[in-house]
């Protein structure tokens, strides 16, 4: 069977499989649609949260990135691990014990006001349409290079399955269909991996690989060779950081803390039975995903090295065909700057503005004319950093199904984490809004169907985005984490943590938080684009890492605030008091 | 130990010793959690890489491998260690009713 008749296969089984967990748990009630009527396992609860939380950019671009990078790639490995730490220890099982159904809803109970729930509810939206743009897009990709169709069809596909088991299961649906994603995507992960590190150092355990001697008879281990041929072309050692350390850590601390803050993560802890399975939960859903996030930086060696070999000094000629199919999608782009008919990789970027443009003819080594401008770097050689995972197999040399079995796992690490989004978006929008804030006398009937009715918006708003990619969908991820850094995670620990914390000291800080986080990132990204080096960087912190500051903003704001408004009330005292215990107390004990 | 769910002793000084517990486990570890992450894997990698385990320069390893195991182990150390200061205070939710079961006949609103 051909690699495309492969793919067919495994992702027409992996999506039946989909569906028919869909129609066995289908929501009857708004507590199952939202919360699962809270009697998940939290094992399974775990692995429904790893699969929610890793995404096409964990599945697809993140040993991509860190192939490129180096050790600068540790800020997303530790960034998007180390916050489940805070989550477990601050912020989960409190937010279980409080027992509702949205972050919203304990902003909005706990600051007693309808504004900051208002507000909480615009920080999710924002966070959350920014995120299910990137899966939708990821999706595409995936349907254009493997499947073969154009890459509307392949978003409408993932559209038509997300709509049909998020809007007909909710939470409930959701979570099963998740535990299934997280299965396919971790094989898939896992597989090629374990190939490529057998075929490089004989050592079946990727996570041992890094460290392993070479079967290429170098005598060198793998970080070894790589630091040495890296250098050998000009890059920088593969283990040193280019990146001050202030930043690497401002990153990194926005990434932890945006990871915490993020809605869908946290909703999936209201659907555990009790506060001891929120704990344990976090653990699993961590467990889970390290073992991708573990495999990755070894995927990422292995790759770089692997690409280094087949492309440097090699002729267009000799090119596997892997080289050429990229090429074809335009993720892929050489031009024989110097004439030897040989192809040079080294650092810098071959051509001016990104992206390259092709041109129709074909040059004389039969590859692809690139159109744009050559800088006057020696690298000839463009390549996207997304096409490392998905390209690996091929690179590796390894069999047909092995590229099927990887192309249905990242449309199970995108379709997974567009359900996610797309619930917590519909539940912010039919609960807080319909329900707590315009419309007070909603039945449960009719909630469901608002709910229903918002996924079903909301899948057409993300289709639309990975139709029509807004030009700034790479840049707005910095987006989502800052915010989510600078407004959401502040107001939640403090309604925790801080009893004093009042409704006027938690809206000013999230306000303020949000306020200098937009502004900040909006500057370098849109406004003064070219203005983004690190001489213009406050305390030397980009983009990407101004989140930490927006929260510390955020914390000085709420409390300067606070200092001077009215104290909470005496019944939010008591929710607080409430919260922090693992049991019911008299004072909400049930009327028996 | 017969007494229903709604007559333990959930009174002032007991959850607050028991919420000073809670904060001291809390302080340990998160200060384990920030020494390997931002300390070994950041701060301190350019040192710690002259140094080799597995075969991988020290620094690097904490970055992209050691900070994640850590971390796992700090989660399942705090379940395991919150639930005994829960026995110690007889605040274990081991019994305890599915809240939103409760929700289900006693309203909506949980105070």
């Amino acid at each position: 069977m051909s690699t495309t008749a492969l793919t067919y296969l495994f992702v027409a089984l992996s999506f039946a499989l989909y569906i028919g967990i869909a129609i066995w748990s289908r929501a009857a009630s708004t507590k199952e649609f939202y919360v699962a009527g809270g009697h998940v396992h939290p094992i399974a609860n775990g692995m429904a949260t790893a699969a929610d939380w890793m995404s096409a950019a964990s599945f697809i671009s993140m040993a991509g990135i860190i192939a490129f990078m180096g050790y600068d790639g540790s800020v997303y490995l530790m960034g998007w691990t180390g916050g489940f730490v805070l989550l477990a220890l601050l912020l989960a099982p409190y937010l279980r014990k409080f027992g509702q159904f949205t972050v919203p809803d304990f902003i909005g109970e706990r600051y007693y006001s309808k504004t900051a729930r208002v507000i909480a509810v615009l920080c999710l939206l924002i966070v959350s349409f920014t995120y299910i743009a990137g899966q939708m897009r990821g999706v595409g990709i995936v349907f254009s290079r493997f499947l073969e169709v154009d890459i509307n069809t392949g978003v409408y596909t993932g559209m038509a399955i997300v709509f049909f088991y998020a809007v007909l299961g909710g939470m409930k649906g959701i979570t099963y269909t998740q535990v299934a994603q997280y299965c396919v995507m971790i094989f898939a992960y896992l597989v090629p991996a374990i190939f490529i590190s057998m075929l490089l150092t004989g050592n079946p355990l990727p996570q041992l690989g890094l460290g392993t001697t070479l079967e290429d008879g170098s005598g060198m281990t793998v970080l070894a060779k790589l630091d040495a041929v890296l250098t050998d072309l000009g890059f920088a050692a593969y283990t040193a950081s280019e990146r001050a350390t202030i930043d690497v850590f401002a990153i990194t601390a926005a990434l932890m803390i945006g990871t915490a803050g993020l809605p869908h993560v946290i909703v999936r802890f209201f659907t555990v039975p009790k506060v001891s399975d929120a704990r344990k939960s976090a653990g699993w859903a961590l467990l889970f995903i390290a073992l991708l996030y573990t495999t990755a930086p070894a995927i990422a060696s292995f790759a770089r090295l692997n690409f280094v070999d087949t492309v440097q000094d090699a002729t267009y000629e000799t090119m596997p065909d892997w080289f050429k199919n990229w090429e074809d999608i335009g993720l892929i782009g050489w031009s024989d700057k110097n004439e030897d008919g040989h192809i040079q990789y080294g650092p810098g970027n071959a051509f001016e503005g990104g992206a390259p443009t092709f041109g129709e003819e074909r040059g004389s080594h039969g590859e692809r004319v690139v159109t744009s401008a050559p800088t006057a770097a020696d690298n000839e050689v463009y390549v996207d950093r997304d096409i490392m995972v998905l390209a690996n197999p091929e690179i590796a040399n390894l069999p047909g199904w092995v590229m099927a079995l990887v192309a249905a796992g990242s449309l199970a690490a995108a379709l997974s984490t567009a359900a996610g989004l797309l619930l917590v978006i519909s539940s912010s929008v039919s609960h807080d809004l319909v329900k707590k804030t315009f419309r007070a006398g909603t039945t449960e009937r009719q909630e469901l169907l608002y709910a229903r009715l918002s996924a079903a918006v909301a899948v057409v708003v993300a289709g639309y985005f990975g139709i029509n990619p807004p030009g700034f969908v790479a840049q707005v991820v910095a987006f989502a984490f800052g915010l989510a850094a600078a407004s959401l995670f502040p107001a939640l620990f403090m309604g925790i943590f801080v009893k004093s914390m009042n409704r006027d000291g938690a809206i000013a800080g999230m306000i303020a938080g949000l306020g200098f986080t937009w502004v900040y990132i909006a500057w370098f990204k849109f406004w003064e684009p070219a203005a983004n080096v690190a001489e213009n960087w406050w305390f030397g912190i980009s983009p990407e890492g101004i989140g930490f500051v927006g929260m510390i903003v955020n914390f000085v704001v709420a409390f300067a605030v606070a200092r001077f408004t009215v104290k909470p009330p005496e019944k939010v005292r008591e929710l607080v008091d409430s919260i922090r215990i693992p049991v019911r107390t008299q004072s909400n004990a049930p009327k028996l | 130990m017969s007494g229903t769910e709604s007559h333990r002793d959930t009174s002032g000084d007991r959850t607050q010793a028991y919420w000073k517990a809670n904060l001291r486990e809390l302080a340990w570890l998160l200060a384990i959690w920030f020494t390997c992450s931002f300390g070994f894997g950041i701060v301190l990698a350019e040192p710690l890489n002259a140094f080799t385990f597995l075969g991988v320069p020290l620094g690097f390893w904490f970055a992209q491998q050691g900070a994640i195991y850590i971390f796992i182990m700090l989660i399942f150390v705090y379940a395991w260690r919150m639930h005994r200061v829960d026995e110690r205070f007889g605040l274990e939710d081991d019994n305890e009713p599915d809240s939103y079961d409760l929700d289900d006949a006693g309203g909506e609103t949980q105070a």
